[in-house]
């Protein structure tokens, strides 16, 4: 494929799922939430779409994968992660300490990175699980002026397109878009294999490249967005029994429900 | 006696595959790994190189399980978070 990268795909590292009640509180001052000594990990949609990213390549539709995120230093570890699922090399769009670049920096960011690695497909997560802003995709296409397909079920590539299944409200849509495209996946588009050791072990050897993010044009200011406030939900409040319908009827009437 | 020797090798890999894989186990890492330790102490006087292969087999689908396990586990939580209007 005269050396250009074929595949590339992009995520982002964020606070992984709990898997037992929130692990997560909100911060001090309730401007946001505790992210200090979390756990932090791949964001599941962006694993999904890694996966699909690997399995072209495998599948001989891709000569490479590149893996990307924009973040700090500590995301470095994630693209190892990535490395290790498969991509080819990583790239990370390194930002300061304290920074919390959202949808709009992340875009600008791969946006500059496809413009230098010239990618013929970009796959992202649909969302992002910390903020669920759902943004990313979009606006990277509308940067890079790339038709999207969003929330994709399925992916087949053909000659200079992609055919992708898209999940929507009414049903399932299919779309072709010619190439280069954004795309986001979705939960159903396949399930995303673990990062064994022996995989790490070999990820290790394989290139990962630190570019500051002002160097992509990032600009290092500070978010345009300003969280208000984050609270729990409220506890929720015992049940009561009543004796009848008519006793039923006469509470709700009463908490105003009815 | 060469044989034995390769196998110890990927015994040992074995173990720390699954010791590695073991770090999310549900109900921890320490409880998991005590249960791996003893588990393979069980065995280590066993000198039949055909019985260790199945051994080691059982251990490889032990890692496939948890692979199983965590995929369903993160799944069932995207599901219900982000699907839960759907039909069933």
């Amino acid at each position: 494929m005269a050396g250009k990268p074929w595949g590339a795909h992009l995520r982002q590292v964020r606070p992984p799922e709990p898997a037992v009640p929130p692990q997560v509180r909100v911060a001090p001052g309730g401007a946001g939430v505790q992210t200090q000594g979390v756990k932090h990990g791949l964001n599941p949609f962006c694993e999904i779409a890694l996966e699909e990213a690997v399995r072209l390549r495998e599948g001989g539709k891709a000569s490479e994968v590149i893996a990307v995120s924009l973040g700090t230093k500590a995301s470095q570890e994630t693209l190892r992660t990535a490395l290790a699922v498969g991509a080819d090399r990583a790239v990370l769009a390194e930002v300061t300490e304290g920074a919390a670049p959202g949808p709009l920096e992340v875009a600008s960011a791969l946006a500059a990175l496809a413009r230098r690695l010239q990618p013929q497909l970009v796959l992202l997560g649909k969302q992002a699980i910390d903020d669920d802003c759902n943004q990313t995709a979009q606006l990277l296409a509308a940067m890079l002026d790339w038709p999207q397909g969003t929330f994709i079920s399925r992916l087949e590539l053909e000659s200079g397109a992609v055919r992708v299944q898209r999940e929507v409200d009414g049903g399932l849509e299919t779309l072709r878009l010619r190439l280069p495209a954004v795309l986001s996946a979705d939960l159903r588009l396949n399930e995303p294999r673990y990062a064994t050791l022996p995989n790490i072990m070999k990820a290790k050897k394989k290139p990962l490249e630190v570019i500051p993010a002002s160097d992509l044009g990032v600009s290092g200011g500070p978010s345009r967005l300003k969280v208000l406030q984050v609270q729990e939900p409220p506890a929720r409040a015992g049940g009561e029994k009543v004796e009848n319908v008519e006793t039923l009827v006469e509470k709700l009437r009463q908490s105003g429900r009815i | 006696v060469r044989m034995a020797n390769s196998l110890r090798g990927e015994v040992i890999k074995l173990y720390k595959n699954l010791l590695y894989l073991g770090r999310e186990y549900p109900k921890g890492a320490d409880y998991f790994r005590s249960r791996l330790k003893a588990a393979f102490l069980k065995n280590k006087d066993e000198k039949d190189p055909e019985k260790i292969k199945q051994l080691i087999a059982r251990g490889e689908f032990v890692i496939k399980e948890l692979e199983a396990l965590y995929f369903l586990r993160k799944y069932r939580a995207m599901k219900q978070r982000y699907y839960s209007e759907d039909k069933p």
